[in-house]
């Protein structure tokens, strides 16, 4: 098998014998840091958890002086960093598992739930396993378009999405609503490849969270707060958002900037482990930033390091990534990373693009991976 | 209270109440049981004894029933059973647990070297059959060897706190006398009370001298050795804790007696590593559905599967964790890192993940 990737210089040739190293390098990555676990990452996730806990109680009671507009702010602020924190550090990567060998009742895949209106156990099976399994596999990976946009120029054009940017805005501001109703595959429904009673449960499980999570940020919390009741609500609503549009950007700079390739089901069929994290490479993009912005981003901004080990703790990937990208370049493999404003500029130019047919949009010059099967079955292995 | 904690629940949702609380401070809880350790005493070489204070919603034990410890070394939280060695239902939130430090036992050895007062250890409710029944019995034989005597410990104590009339014996094997935890106290049970016998055994070649006592009898558990120290033995109810060859020894007497439903006996096991992990042996065990298989040295998942059952799944490659299940007991072995693991009551991936030896799977 070949994987032939074009590169600034021309295409790039990986040997089997170059893919299989490529995984052996990793894996022998990943047993390191997977041996040194220990103490320092407690530490870590309990300080992360803590400092939001503490953010979470200050947005509350900030709430408390919310009829001047500073305080109630600063409460937005506090709130909205603290549910950012929630969702991103300590939630996905919690409920990844990337904390299970702690443990720990709280900070335990099997039991943890998130500050969102998304189910757990609903997300953990459209997130951990479809995404994180068929990674930008056409058909399979439904985080390409989630079913409502056209993200890649795979996904054939059809005028429905000359709303595309339209679609992306309202996912963006609406973005935990979005998560939540993944997992129900709505455009399969339309399609009649899905049957209304298989969402029943889904359903329920949807409405007694989101009943929860809304309950809680719309009537007991603005009603604790009495004559402020409508200053607490907005400002609930504010840090929702707030929390919405970060968190919405930071996972589309994970998987579409310019670069980022897509596969079909047929490239991807029985892949080696070699395989599997050359297509994980390729399909990822990390954000370069401060230690700051990485934590706030629930290091998704090393979605490349993620994707190749997404139950190490996320806490491990900054000192990881120069290891990865120093692999990358030995195989001449892209290793995609910017700024933040270049890669979120990169999507929404793609979401712009991709609302009109291919006649009227140059087509971007695609970095395509070709892989070429004659392989056995006997010699794959996970 | 209940209804106030899932009021107060309602705010911190998603997470429970007392995600917030142990922030505050480790053993302040709303639900969870936890304990806090008072105090420490070295007093036998190689062994540890912790005084913990419960916290409120501790529910008290039962002489002979064990609770189970969670202490976190190096970022993983471990748990172990430990019987609680003070008499029952003193109607306080106080536990007293005696730990003998095993070679390589990695709670025991850390209890024994860092447990200080102040620490917090997670705690279990008293569970286990091995306890002393209500009404008492008239006659109680209480027969241990080396750590084993715990629980049998809390027994005595409990008869003793209760002016208990029947005939008591009880009857410790150990290696020295110096081993033997708490024998001043036991010696003064002894003393106080013309009913109770106490008696130890130090099984090296009879009529050996050691340190100044001498062993009587054959050193090992015997019917002759039980018709000395309690030839009223069939009349009683008998309780035995310790190593296997004990345990086997008082079983044989009894079940040649036709005596095996008077007693009553807990095992304290560790798991071993087999000298070659990578050899397929043992028999797997899926106690949920009640099969058991030949172990195949596959992936659990598959060797489920392979006996009919539907574990929950996804990725099948260790990275979804849709697979994880309670291992029960026995020894496993990842297959990506080759680590192996001895643990019992562990959350495994069962998809990378196979048996080594002896292994039972909450499936
Ligand atoms: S099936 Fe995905 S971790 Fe086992």
């Amino acid at each position: 098998m070949t994987i032939l990737t074009e590169g600034k210089d021309g295409p790039v040739i990986l040997t089997p014998e170059q893919v299989e190293e490529f995984g052996q390098a990793l894996d022998a990555l990943r047993a390191r840091i997977d041996a040194d676990l220990g103490e320092r990452d407690r530490d870590y996730i309990y300080k992360i958890i803590k400092t939001q806990r503490g953010l979470e109680i200050a947005g509350r009671g900030l709430m408390y002086l919310g009829f001047l507009p500073p305080f109630w702010l600063a409460g937005v602020a506090a709130l909205g960093v603290s549910k950012i924190l929630d969702n991103m550090e300590i939630g996905h990567n919690v409920m990844h598992g990337q904390y299970d060998w702690m443990r720990e009742r709280g900070i335990n895949s099997r039991e943890f739930d998130w500050d969102t209106v998304c189910p757990a156990d609903q997300w953990k099976h459209s997130h951990n396993y479809m995404h994180h399994t068929y990674t930008n596999i056409h058909d399979m990976d439904r985080d390409i378009g989630y079913g409502i946009l056209r993200i890649d120029e795979g996904q054939k054009w059809n005028p429905y999405y000359l709303g595309n940017p339209v679609y992306a805005f309202l996912l963006m501001v609406l973005f935990e609503w979005g998560v939540m109703m993944h997992d129900l595959e709505a455009d399969n429904i339309i399609k009649g490849k899905r049957k209304w009673s298989d969402l029943k449960p889904l359903l329920k499980g949807q409405a007694r969270k989101a009943g929860k999570q809304v309950l809680k940020d719309y009537v007991v919390f603005p009603a604790l707060t009495g004559p402020l009741f409508v200053h607490t609500l907005a400002g609930n609503a504010a840090a929702n958002v707030v929390r919405n549009l970060w968190t919405f950007s930071i996972i589309f700079c994970g998987h579409f900037p310019a670069g980022v390739q897509t596969f079909t089901k047929e490239e991807t069929e029985v892949e080696t482990r070699g395989e599997w994290y050359v297509r994980q490479m390729l399909g990822s993009a990390n954000i370069t930033g401060s230690r700051l912005f990485h934590i706030m981003s629930g290091n998704l901004s090393h979605q490349i390091e993620h994707h190749l080990f997404p139950d190490l703790p996320a806490n491990r990937y900054p000192e990881m990534a120069p290891e990865v990208k120093a692999l990358a370049e030995k195989y001449g493999l892209p290793y995609n990373t910017g700024r933040f404003s270049k890669q979120i500029g990169s999507v929404w130019a793609k979401i712009f693009a991709l609302a009109l047919p291919d006649s009227l949009v140059k087509r971007a010059p695609k970095p395509g991976v070709i892989v070429m099967r004659n392989r056995k079955a006997t010699e794959v292995g996970v | 209270m209940v209804g106030l904690i899932d009021l107060v629940q309602t705010l911190t949702t998603p997470h429970p109440l007392d995600r917030y609380l142990e922030l505050v401070s480790p053993a302040l809880t709303a639900r969870e049981l936890r304990a806090e350790v008072t105090h420490v005493s070295h007093a036998v070489p190689g062994s540890v004894t912790l005084t913990l204070r419960a916290s409120r919603q501790w529910r008290g034990h039962a002489a002979g029933q064990y609770v189970q410890i969670g202490v976190s070394i190096n970022g993983v939280r471990h748990t172990r059973c430990y019987s609680p060695i003070d008499p029952e239902s003193r109607g306080d939130r106080y536990i007293q647990l005696t730990v003998k430090a095993h070679p390589g036992g990695l709670v025991s050895n850390y209890l024994h070297e860092h447990a200080k007062p102040g620490m917090v250890v997670d705690l279990a409710p008293a569970s286990g059959v091995f306890a002393l029944p209500e009404p008492r019995p008239e006659k109680v034989l209480l027969v241990s060897g080396g750590s084993g005597i715990t629980p049998v410990l809390s027994m005595l104590r409990t008869l003793d706190a209760e002016d208990y009339a029947g005939q008591v014996t009880f009857l410790h094997y150990a290696r020295q006398p110096e081993m033997v935890p708490h024998r001043a106290e036991l010696t003064a049970i002894a003393t106080r009370r013309p009913n109770f016998r106490v008696e130890y055994r130090y099984p090296v070649e009879p009529g050996t001298v050691v340190n100044g006592e001498t062993s009587t009898g054959s050193g090992f558990f015997d019917y002759d050795e039980l018709e000395r120290v309690a030839p009223w033995f069939a009349d009683a109810q008998t309780f035995v804790c310790g190593p296997p060859p004990l345990m086997r020894a008082v079983q044989t007497i009894f079940d040649a007696e036709g005596l095996q439903d008077r007693v009553h006996s807990e095992e304290f096991t560790l798991t071993t590593v087999p000298a070659d992990p990578a050899e397929a042996t043992g028999t797997v065990t899926f106690s949920g559905s009640a099969v058991a298989a030949e172990n195949t040295g596959a992936p659990l998942l598959e060797q489920a599967e392979a006996v009919g059952l539907t574990p929950e799944y996804g990725c099948r490659m260790g990275i979804c964790f849709s697979c994880t299940a309670t291992k029960v007991s026995g020894c496993t072995r990842n297959l990506r890192t080759g680590e192996l693991d001895a643990d019992p009551d562990k959350q495994i991936q069962i998809c990378v993940n196979t048996a080594v030896g002896d292994v039972d799977i909450a499936l």
